[in-house]
């Protein structure tokens, strides 16, 4: 009831556009949430907290990799940067999420089937 | 080692992580105040975007945990805390089930070590006793061995089976051994070629005897046991070639027999082979146990076949002597029952300690139940604390396992606790040897008892956690959280609780009835006359003169005749005798057909067996024992050897109609002796125990036979004497000087009183009865505690409706009055239960009791009206309280 709170987006994708940011660049998490936020219009409604877990749970799958480092404003952040298995598995994911969209849109597109 | 460290460091992690995110909302913050919000706006609205810092916070921090194991041991924290934080409680609780647990643990020790584990030999299972019963033989169901084997009968079962590996007799006894150090009587073992095999325990040193050490007037050998290799040669190797004086003859030791090696269930210092004579053998001589390993994957139903098979081999094989029928034992219709030899060393015990084991399974049951109360009432005093937990999200299913970590968190503690408990438990129950249990020596805690300790721990504490956790972590929360400040409590919650206590007292009443059965078998046993008095002043030894000391028949009469009187010049003596055996003492007894002189008897009839006992003069009178009609033994008869004997009453009565008829009658072994004249009638003696009936017994002399020869006398004699000193030290270093002043080569064994052997022959019972009574003490205790707390429970819940029922008018002594009929109403109910499920269960214990009913209304009625009366009496101090409530306060208060 509350542990899934309201989400606007399926499981996975904030995942997948975290690492689709990073592939573009290292990045730490403010600048993430930043980035995600303009390249998605404002169109995604993403609650700045929900990152870090996101983060956490790639970082243990190995799928990034973190080091503290000093970000362009000069402060002390952690910069997280795609690791090679992190490419691939990126890959997959919007390869898959791909075929996905493409099913759902012949559904729901009118008149075709 | 850095990142080695960051990697494995989660403290060090989470740190991490709460910086990230502080940086992260200062840089929102910074970012907004540079876009022209004051500082404090910006704050919030960087807060508002990031949504649940310490959410999000946590649930990163979950990537990296195990949830449910963290979880668990999160609950398990807690459960700790919430028992430290309620002392009182948790003692009360651990205590509770801590003895239960430590109760039910040793006494499942002993069931373990002594019923479930196997013999300890080689495939054990191949095992078994050759036991055997003859229901055509009157009078034998008196004799506790059932028909032992003869010699013959060993010879033909051994050399014509088709069933055994190996199969031999035994016999145990004593042996005198002199010339090592004092003169010693010790335990001996006499065994046949076969015995040995057939236990398959390979010796020490040494080896085991062969057919070439079992040939009549061969060499003479011996084995020894590894205690007495031990003791009386120090553990030295070079033992084996050594001669030992055995009996007064040349022994050469051949083998020791390994540590920890028991034969049977005896312990025992000398194996000494048997050496039949062939051919002096006859059909009759039933005085062998059987032994034997079966041919793997043979059933004991194929083995009695094999054995009834036998039987003619062996009666077409041997005879009496001539002219007799050796067909005549088919009249006894022998029957092979082969028993597991497991079967045979434990005895009738396993009833005794099932039952035992049961009783204290109930006395745990109703200690769950206590602890279950207890539980109930703190979990409802926390109804405040888990109705805001479910209602913040704590699932109820987190809820009920926290319950439940919690109760069984104290059951495992108080298992802890018990096992200690059962260790002391175990010393104290098996120190006293109870009801001589066989393989007292195998009892231990082992694996199978912890394994047992940790599941009853796990699944009381399930148990007990259980009522309080279905009951209270459901989904009715949101009621309690409503009602919250109002202490009215539904009747509902009232009735799991007052189940409970029904529930003990109706195992409080099975418990109390079981150990009142046993109070009362204890009381009737002690009412019957058992055919001796005085039994504390009764001192008894154990003497044998073995053939090789003394050969004539007529110095051993006269070697007993003398110490009889030396023991008599002792101060304080009164009289002094002795006989074969003294009732109770289990030795294997004598026995035979006897004809009577004025009956008529059919050639191929065998009339019933009785016992045969041997006295001398004076031992009746000794031993308290009446002569009912005529009189006893005079010594002039024993050394004239007239042909005299005395029967006990019921003998008299079945063959001649009273006592006094059966004076100056006749009777006779075999037809080949004179006729023996009955001078004398005894009272009837309880010889198997006081429990069994009193066997038709025949006293003979000690020294029999035909006055022109030497005769026969029998060698190994328990004597009795009666004295106010019997059993104290000094008395015994003056016996000793007694004996030895006759003959210095005279070991004294066996040295007791009548009391042990009385108080060892009721050890069944009395075991029984002091366990049974210590489970029906608990019950009592823990059914009492159990009402008290429910009682006074319901009474400070209810104390506003107890004011305003005051304030309305109500008496005191009306309130008082209802509390109390509420206690009553639970007893009457827990009790009337109780005695419907006694009834039945009783039945079980049938085996255990003496001379009263399973259903005894005497013991159902008081342990009926003892309950109730202390129901009422643990009722009566809360209604008491309850009759002093003060209504204002109480109104006020509200």
């Amino acid at each position: 009831m509350k542990k899934i709170a309201k989400r606007d987006l399926f499981p996975g994708a904030l995942e997948m556009m975290i690492l689709q940011t990073l592939r573009r660049q290292p990045s730490h998490g403010y600048a993430l949430v930043q980035d995600i936020k303009r390249t998605s219009r404002d169109l995604l409604q993403i609650e700045e907290g929900s990152l870090y877990p996101a983060l956490q749970r790639l970082l243990k799958e190995g799928l990034v990799k973190a080091e503290w480092g000093v970000s362009s404003t000069n402060r002390r952040v952690r910069i997280y940067k795609l690791t090679a298995a992190g490419a691939k598995h990126l890959e997959l994911e919007v390869s898959s999420f791909e075929r996905m969209l493409e099913g759902i849109t012949h559904v729901l597109a009118p008149g075709e089937s | 080692m850095n990142w080695l460290r960051q990697l494995f460091s989660r403290r060090r992690m989470y740190g991490e992580l709460s910086e990230e995110i502080r940086e992260h909302l200062e840089e929102k913050t910074d970012e907004l105040v540079a876009g022209g919000m004051s500082k404090e706006e910006a704050t919030h609205a960087a807060r508002k975007a990031f949504g649940n810092v310490s959410l999000a916070e946590e649930n990163a921090r979950d990537v990296w945990r195990w949830v449910s194991i963290e979880n668990f041991f999160a609950d398990v924290r807690y459960g700790l805390r919430m028992l430290r934080r309620n002392p009182a409680f948790t003692a009360v609780g651990l205590l509770t089930i801590a003895i239960g647990i430590g109760a039910n643990a040793a006494v499942f020790s002993v069931v373990n070590s002594v019923l479930l584990k196997p013999l300890n030999y080689p495939k054990p299972q191949e095992l078994v006793a050759l036991h055997q019963t003859a229901p055509g033989a009157a009078g034998l169901a008196d004799f506790r061995n059932g028909l032992l084997l003869s010699p013959s009968m060993y010879i033909t079962y051994a050399e014509q089976n088709r069933t055994f590996q190996s199969l031999g007799v035994w016999l145990p006894g004593t042996a005198n051994v002199t010339g090592l150090a004092e003169p010693e009587q010790v335990r001996a073992i006499n065994v046949s070629d076969g015995v040995l095999q057939a236990l398959d325990v390979a010796p020490a040193l040494g080896r085991w005897f062969s057919q070439a050490d079992q040939i009549p007037n061969g060499p003479e050998r011996l084995m020894l046991s590894y205690g007495y290799w031990q003791r009386r040669f120090g553990g030295d190797p070079s033992v084996v070639g050594r001669n030992v004086l055995v009996d007064s003859r040349t022994r050469e030791v051949i083998g020791v027999m390994p540590q920890g090696f028991r034969f049977l269930d005896a312990d025992f210092d000398l194996i000494v082979p048997l050496a039949f004579d062939r051919g002096k053998l006859i059909l009759a001589g039933f005085g062998y146990h059987g032994i034997a390993r079966v041919k793997p994957g043979v059933s004991i139903a194929e083995v009695n076949a094999d054995m009834t098979r036998m039987l003619p081999i062996w009666m077409d094989s041997w005879s009496n002597g001539p002219a007799t029928n050796p067909h005549i034992y088919e009249t006894w219709k022998i029957t092979p029952a082969i028993r597991p030899l497991k079967q045979e060393v434990l005895g009738n015990v396993s009833e005794v300690l099932w039952v035992v084991m049961a009783t204290i399974g109930l006395v745990m049951m109703i200690a769950c139940a206590n602890v279950t109360n207890l539980l109930l009432v703190r979990v409802e005093s926390r109804q405040q604390e888990l109705a805001v937990r479910a209602a913040l999200g704590g699932g109820w299913a987190r809820i009920a396992r926290g319950l439940l970590v919690e109760s069984v968190l104290l059951g495992l503690m108080g298992g802890v606790l018990g096992v200690v408990l059962a260790y002391a438990g175990v010393r104290i129950l098996v120190a006293p040897g109870p009801a001589n249990l066989p393989r007292l020596s195998e009892i231990s805690i082992d694996a199978r008892t912890l394994g047992f300790a940790l599941c009853l721990s796990v699944l009381s504490g399930l148990l007990f956690g259980l009522i309080p956790a279905l009951k209270y972590a459901g989904p009715r929360t949101t009621l309690a959280l409503r009602s919250a400040g109002r202490s009215s409590v539904s009747r509902e919650r009232h009735r799991a609780r007052n189940l409970l206590v029904v529930s003990q007292m109706a195992i409080a009443v099975v418990l109390m009835v079981s150990a009142g059965l046993m109070i009362r078998t204890f009381q009737a046993l002690r009412t019957v006359d058992p055919g001796f008095t005085g039994a504390p002043h009764l001192q008894l030894m154990r003497i044998a003169i073995p053939d090789s000391l003394v050969a004539q028949p007529e110095r051993v009469t006269r070697i007993q005749n003398a110490i009889v009187d030396k023991l008599g010049t002792i101060p304080g003596v009164k009289s002094a005798g002795f006989a074969s055996e003294m009732p109770m003492e289990g030795f294997d007894s004598d026995w035979d057909a006897v004809y009577a002189q004025d009956k008529t008897y059919s050639d191929d009839e065998i009339p019933p067996l009785r016992l045969f006992k041997h006295i001398s003069p004076g031992f009746l009178q000794t031993a308290g024992t009446r002569v009912i009609a005529g009189r006893e033994l005079t010594w002039t008869e024993v050394y004239g050897r007239r042909p005299v004997a005395m029967v006990s009453e019921n003998l008299a009565r079945e063959m001649w109609g009273s006592p006094s008829a059966a004076v100056g009658k006749r009777l006779r072994e075999f037809p080949s002796t004179p006729w023996y004249e009955v001078i004398g009638v005894v009272q009837d003696v309880r010889e198997n125990g006081v429990q069994e009936k009193a066997p038709e017994i025949v006293y003979w002399s000690s020294w029999l036979g035909d006055l022109h020869d030497p005769g026969y006398a029998f060698r190994t004699m328990t004597f009795a004497i009666r004295s106010d000193r019997a059993g104290t030290q000094g008395f015994l270093n003056e016996m000793r000087q007694a004996v030895w002043s006759v003959n210095s080569n005279l070991p004294l064994a066996s040295v007791r009183t009548m009391q042990e052997v009385y108080d060892k022959s009721v050890a069944r019972t009395s075991f029984t009865l002091v366990m049974l009574a210590i489970a029906g003490a608990m019950a009592m205790a823990l059914g009492t505690i159990g009402i008290y707390g429910v009682i006074s429970y319901t009474v400070s819940q209810r104390r506003r409706e107890i004011g305003i029922r005051l304030a309305l008018g109500a008496q005191r002594g009306d309130v008082l009055q209802m509390v109390l009929k509420q206690g009553a109403r639970t007893a009457l109910v827990g009790v009337a239960i109780g005695i419907a499920i006694a009834l039945g269960l009783t039945e079980l214990m049938r085996s255990l009791l003496f001379g009263v009913s399973a259903q005894d209304p005497m013991t159902f009625a008081a342990v009926a009206a003892l309950l109730i009366a202390v129901a009422l009496l643990a009722s009566y101090i809360p209604a008491r309280r309850a009759m002093l409530v003060d209504p204002v306060v109480v109104l006020r208060y509200e």
